[in-house]
């Protein structure tokens, strides 16, 4: 069983820093840490890989980022990842879903194949939630997100995954054949604690670059580099700006006696006292209390 | 580019166990505005029974200018691959400048698939659209969400954008009319079968309450949550949270305000510890009245609050909870 898990270094601050005045980034200084839902990802495949009896279950981490997301690479081989994958390559820079995902199905055909191929929820930078799905397009895999119950099980002398998937209103449970792509909620994927021995071994454990020039041709002739980075996003950013803001209200000074009666006020000047003893009351009437 | 004349705007249509979701209705207000005079409108929707989709659908969506709609069947459950392949016919069929999916899990789930099937861009969660000079001009918070981004997908078609439910407001309904009908069907993967369903009952939720008291990084152990939550209770109210408390596992996501969690507009909002990044104030902007208690003087919600006090939340919060406890607990 050969398990990719995507994951990606983001900013430690998931809501960053602006200058409020001239609406600028303030990234310097901020320190890079695997996105959290990624880890989650992480901890799925090492959980499948725990109660498999297979031993050449093969956890690889797959990351796009500037050479310093090796960081993120040495942390996941700390958790228990088998081989970690930097992608890194100018010609990766600037890219958003569609080439983002793209590079990515590249480098996992590239050294595949996998049984399964395990995302997190979302980002805390980009927060878009996309990459997971494009990048079982490009596999031309099933995706399956939202997921918050997975393991491996043979039926009939094959592999098949059961897993819970959560929709808006109702939980699916499925099964599924193999190979897939699954996507994970956090909740019921807390990370565990990086084990030190691992940690020690980390820092001498190799990791495999990929570069732009690294990939095979690909059949059919394409040409690939349209598909990475900046030329192969189809979006394009063409303003940043701080949001409008409404007339500023003068900022209280008080302390927290002061605070608390002048909330109290403005609760009870919006009529929201009667509304909520008339609610305890309903309550209380409804559970026989009264 | 974007047509000038006869642009056409698919948007993805979406039922549940109420008939179809608001957000879908709101994203065909939006598609009116942006059609202009002469664009067309598509709604397309996938379900396991496509007639039951037809009497869900039709009628119900009478009274807005629909050109066409697509109903699909799919046996069985949700599969992100089958709505792709729902919506590569529909989108073949109709050739749209625009694919507006509402940002349910379902439409996040699937919508990057149609987004690699024809090479193009998706845009998520965008919180406004509007046709520039001569693109379709898609807003979000972007770079962590302290910032707004206009962004354009200029030379692929259709430009996909997903929106967040409560964002934009669902039209009104004009007079009825008949909307023609197109049924096709759409399969699954190979190998996939559905065990159950499990419903998951509608909790006692954020979205639409009157009142909301929500909290963030200011509160600084797990154990605090029960006195937020205690306040919450104490004025009426349900607690919510920040993204960064999610983060830290102290609060469910489905609590959460902002672009990543959900949309807001109660009466009364207290936020306490929150220092009010852009992708939380597009979760709550439209609260009526805004409390703020922060111990940071130049916090970003203070520029939306129509309290901004500046005090600590544990100054405040216990004392108010004494208050509330003499006072008006047996009133």
């Amino acid at each position: 069983m050969r398990i990719a898990v995507c994951m990606k270094q983001v900013p430690a601050l998931s809501d960053g820093g602006m200058d409020e005045k001239t609406g600028t980034l303030i990234r310097s200084g901020q320190k890079a840490v695997p996105n959290i839902y990624d880890l989650s990802a992480l901890e799925a495949a090492l959980r499948s890989r725990e109660s498999a009896e297979d031993e050449n279950f093969a956890i690889d981490v797959y990351t796009m980022g500037p050479k310093s997301a090796e960081a993120l690479i040495r942390e996941a081989y700390a958790y228990g990842a088998d081989h970690g994958y930097l992608i890194c390559d100018s010609k990766f820079a600037g890219a958003d879903v569609l080439a983002t995902s793209y590079t990515l199905a590249r480098a996992i055909r590239e050294n595949g194949p996998y049984d399964l191929v395990f995302c997190g929820k979302q980002t805390t930078d980009g927060d878009t939630s996309q990459v997971s799905a494009a990048l079982a397009k490009w596999l031309e895999l099933p995706s399956f997100s939202g997921v918050t119950d997975v393991r491996i099980i043979q039926e009939n002398g094959k592999d098949r995954i059961y897993l819970k998937q959560r929709l808006d209103d109702r939980v699916l449970t499925l099964k599924a054949g193999l190979p897939s792509l699954i996507a994970v909620e956090k909740e019921t994927f807390p990370a565990r604690m990086p084990s030190l021995k691992l940690r020690l071994r980390a820092g001498k454990k190799e990791i495999t670059r990929i570069e732009a020039g690294s990939f095979r041709p690909e059949s059919g002739g394409i040409k690939e580099k349209e598909y990475f980075g900046q030329k192969g996003s189809a979006t394009r950013v063409i303003r940043i700006f701080p949001p409008e803001r409404a007339e500023k209200h003068p900022v209280a000074e008080l302390d927290g006696k002061e605070a608390g009666k002048q909330i109290l006020d403005i609760w009870e000047g919006l009529g929201l006292r009667k509304e909520r003893n008339h609610d305890f009351e309903e309550r209380a009437r409804d559970s026989g209390l009264s | 580019m974007i047509s000038k004349n006869g642009r056409g705007i698919l948007v993805f249509l979406e039922t549940d166990i109420y008939g179809i979701k608001e957000v879908s209705l709101e994203m065909i207000g939006k598609a009116m505005e942006l059609a202009g005079e002469t664009g067309k409108i598509y709604g397309a929707a996938v379900g396991d029974d496509v007639q039951a989709l037809e009497s869900a659908l039709s009628e119900r969506l009478s009274g807005y200018p629909l050109e066409k709609l697509f109903l699909y069947e799919k046996r069985g459950c949700f599969e992100a691959a089958a709505w792709e392949s729902a919506f590569t016919d529909c989108v073949t069929r109709t050739n749209p400048d625009i694919l507006l999916i509402g940002g349910t899990r379902k439409g996040r789930y699937f919508a990057g698939r149609v987004a690699v099937r024809f090479r193009t861009g998706v845009t998520a969660d965008c919180t406004g659209l509007r046709i520039g000079q001569d693109e379709l001009i898609q807003t979000r918070p972007a770079f962590g969400g302290n910032i707004m981004a206009d962004i354009v997908t200029d030379h692929s078609l259709p430009r996909i954008a997903t929106v967040r439910e409560g964002i934009f407001k669902a039209p009104e309904a004009g007079k009825p009319r008949k909307i023609p009908v197109f049924k096709g069907e759409v399969a699954g993967s190979e190998g996939v079968e559905l065990i159950s369903e499990t419903p998951i009952p509608r909790e006692r939720g954020i979205v639409g309450q009157q009142v909301l008291v929500a909290c963030g990084r200011g509160v600084r152990k797990k154990e605090d949550i029960a006195m937020m939550r205690k306040l919450a209770e104490e004025v009426g109210g349900e607690l919510a949270s920040s993204r960064a408390l999610v983060e830290k596992g102290w609060m469910p996501q489905s609590r959460q305000i902002g672009l990543s969690g959900n949309v807001v507009s109660p009466k009364l909002l207290i936020t306490c510890g929150i220092s009010g990044t852009i992708q939380f104030q597009t979760g709550m902007r439209t609260a009526k009245n805004i409390i703020a208690v922060n111990t940071d003087a130049e916090a970003p919600i203070f520029n939306i609050a129509h309290h901004p006090i500046r005090a600590d939340l544990y100054d405040v919060v216990p004392g108010l909870l004494s208050i509330i406890n003499r006072e008006i607990r047996n009133t």
